[in-house]
């Protein structure tokens, strides 16, 4: 599904990011753990053709996504507040994003009636704009509008952060089942090593640009990780 | 601390990355800087010399229109001058008084060009009554006096900065005081001259502006004091959202998707209705032009001129800042299922219909007749044929982000209408009189209109081949825009 290959970035000499070879196959769900700095945004912004690699390259389903769009209807994302529009309702921004992966109303609105208990009753027919939200219903909103028009690769950073104990109990569940479909790619990154052992099929630590690890998930994982970052 | 403030602010202006993208603008702003000082300048030294000539007391005259004088840099303020904004949040919790962070977010605005042209002015125009044989010691009381003025519009032009009602009012002033006198029903000046001159011919009367400057400071001082907490004057305002569909726009297809957005974006926010509202405005300008009323104006020239705002208004205000509309959330429009043509194509559809509309509603002018309204629908033609590409061509190197809330804070930027903008738009205005002037000259007017509106559908027939072009430099512009719209 996702191909890096000898993909550098150099920012004033120093590389924040170089990965040899990383290959992600379909209906992996990948844990993307590291430190601040470790690269983990970077990488997602290369993946989304957000910034220029230095060297190498990316591919979603061989497209190389500096050079073409198509993976764009294949692909959603949801890296900060800057996906999100904050002059729309929740529910605006939910058919806009709808319309734009070719799903109609009554799609977007089994999709989110689907999702009811995630949102708790903090956002829909709230009569407040996006930019009015707190930052954690911020977050779920833009984590929803990732699962729209059923994409092949969902790509969410540091989705734990902000959010409240029981919507990340609900998070982990929502993710968990999208892990179990096989036709759904979903890469996740995170500080928080237990969420992610949870939820992923994969780890991939970074460390200072480099992929230190790459494990199955199992029993073991946890650990392993914990010894690894406890320096 | 002030000079630490100082040294923030430096790094804050030198660091920004609309700096270093737009070092033609800052050019081009230094020169005006420059020409409006010499300006000034001369005037401040030939006036009185002028007046003179005319049999009149210079200073008399100069005081009789200082009425004038100051509400015109008070508009001028509101329209151009920025509010400058000191990042205020992150300072509140350190070990600095809240009152030396207002004085020196107020005393910023102190050092504003806005305020310093006019000693350009009133330097000269004192040192030149004095060698003249005015009194020396009320010639300096006078320009005390004035100076004090001017300052006090630079406190007003802050507390005014988010009140519609006092752009209105001056505006009501100035039209209002410049009617009556050219009417002769009442001369405002027979009274503000008393007051105006009499800092010169009293000892005591320049102590009223003086006064009235400290008292402003200490105004603005305590305005701003209390609005420095984060639920009130540094808080957005929480406005009710409806949600809406407009679902009559969906047969439009993509396009309509993106419409509908634009539509809400143009509805939503402060900066961009005032766009709105100054491209409505722009439907006026022309009569100022059309009417016959200033002799120098009364030629096609200036026509073409006025013509090309008349319709181009929203298209010069909006067009000019695609994509940084969207700055707030650019890296979805640039990782969500939208195709490039798409955005861009939807924005120049959105020019167009605008520019439509106001064609539409210029239809006015035929009053002034038809050749007047001719004259605008040529132009119409040009803009959506050319300088709507032009327009977006441009988008592509403005890379300052736009903040669409923050025009409701205290603190906040609030001028949606700035000089950078006015000078982006000059090589758009030149092109169209020059082609005009072209046709006018080998075949007269008629030719010259035809030629203005056959390059406006030139350009629309090759728009797709304009269009990719767009594309390709929007694409290769991307990251530099993604990275710079991440400084807010």
């Amino acid at each position: 599904m996702i191909q890096a290959q000898n993909l550098k970035k150099i920012y004033n000499g120093v590389t924040v990011l170089n990965i040899p070879h990383l290959h992600i196959r379909k209906g992996e769900s990948i844990g993307l753990v590291g430190n601040n700095g470790a690269g983990k945004t970077t990488f997602f912004s290369l993946l989304l053709d957000l910034i220029e690699p230095t060297d190498g390259d990316v591919k979603i389903k061989d497209i190389r996504v500096n050079q073409s769009e198509a993976w764009k209807p294949l692909t959603a994302a949801f890296l900060d507040e800057s996906f999100l529009i904050g002059y729309l309702t929740p529910e605006e921004y939910f058919y806009f994003i709808g319309e734009l992966r070719g799903q109609n109303k009554a799609d977007v609105d089994a999709l989110l009636h689907k999702h009811e208990d995630f949102f708790n009753d903090e956002i829909l027919k709230k009569k407040k704009y996006l930019r009015d939200l707190s930052k954690g219903n911020q977050k779920k909103v833009g984590i929803i509008a990732t699962l729209i028009g059923n994409p092949e690769l969902i790509v969410l950073d540091e989705p734990f952060a902000n959010l409240d104990p029981t919507t990340q109990f609900r998070l982990k569940k929502i993710i968990k089942e999208l892990a179990d479909d096989k036709n759904v790619t979903i890469l996740v990154s995170s500080h928080d090593l237990m969420h992610t052992t949870e939820v992923s099929t994969r780890i991939v630590a970074l460390n200072k640009g480099e992929v230190v690890k790459d494990i199955h998930t199992s029993a073991q994982t946890l650990r392993e990780l914990e010894e690894f970052f406890a320096v | 601390m002030f000079r630490r403030f100082l040294n923030l602010e430096w790094k804050a202006f030198t660091r920004a990355s609309s700096f270093q993208a737009n070092v033609v603008i800052k050019i081009f702003m230094i020169i005006g800087a420059i020409y409006f000082s010499l300006l000034f300048l001369a005037s401040g030294f030939l006036i009185f010399k002028v007046i003179k000539k005319m049999g009149q007391d210079p200073l008399v005259i100069v005081s009789k229109f200082m009425w004038y004088y100051m509400i015109m840099d008070l508009l001028m303020r509101i329209f151009l001058q920025k509010i400058p904004v000191i990042n205020i949040r992150p300072l509140l919790t350190l070990p600095i008084k809240r009152g030396t962070i207002v004085h020196f977010a107020i005393g910023k605005t102190v050092l504003s060009f806005f305020n310093f042209i006019h000693w350009f002015f009133l330097m000269p125009f004192t040192l030149t009554l004095i060698i003249n044989g005015y009194d020396p010691l009320s010639a300096v009381l006078w320009f005390i006096a004035v100076t004090a003025l001017i300052y006090c519009n630079n406190f007003l032009n802050i507390l005014a900065a988010n009140k519609d009602w006092v752009f209105i009012l001056i505006i009501a002033l100035l039209l209002g005081t410049g009617a009556l006198q050219y009417y002769t029903i009442y001369d405002v000046t027979m009274v503000t001259n008393v007051f105006f001159h009499g800092f010169y011919t009293t000892y005591y009367l320049f102590l009223i502006p003086i006064v009235a400057l400290a008292g402003l400071w200490f105004a603005t001082f305590s305005y701003f004091r209390k609005a420095l907490y984060l639920d009130t004057g540094l808080k957005g305002k929480h406005e009710v959202a409806e949600t809406q569909d407009y679902t009559w726009l969906n047969r439009f297809g993509t396009l309509g998707i993106f419409l509908k957005n634009d539509i809400k974006l143009l509805r939503r926010n402060k900066r961009s209705k005032t766009t709105v509202i100054m491209s409505f405005l722009f439907l006026f300008y022309g009569l100022i032009f059309m009417t016959g009323a200033i002799e120098q104006y009364d030629n096609a020239f200036w026509k073409v001129f006025a013509a090309i705002f008349v319709t181009g208004g929203f298209m010069f205000t909006f067009g000019q800042f695609v994509p940084s509309w969207d700055s707030a959330y650019f890296p979805l429009m640039m990782s969500q299922n939208i195709q490039y043509r798409d955005y861009i194509s939807s924005k120049w559809w959105l020019i167009v219909i605008a520019t439509i509309i106001s064609t539409v509603l210029a239809a006015f002018y035929i009053y002034f007749g038809i050749d007047t309204y001719l004259i605008i629908i040529a132009c119409a033609v040009y803009n959506i044929g050319v300088n709507s590409h032009l327009v977006l061509l441009g988008g592509a190197f403005v890379k300052t982000p736009i903040d669409l809330t923050t025009s409701k804070q205290a603190f906040g930027d609030k001028k949606a209408f700035n000089i950078k903008t006015l000078l982006l738009t000059i090589p758009k205005m030149l092109l169209p009189i020059a082609f005009f002037m072209v046709g006018d000259a080998i075949g007269g007017i008629q030719l010259g209109f035809a030629i203005l509106a056959g390059a406006g559908i030139l350009g629309f027939a090759f728009r797709n081949m304009v269009f990719r072009q767009i594309e390709k430099l929007y694409k290769r512009e991307k990251y530099k825009t993604l990275q710079a719209y991440k400084q807010k």
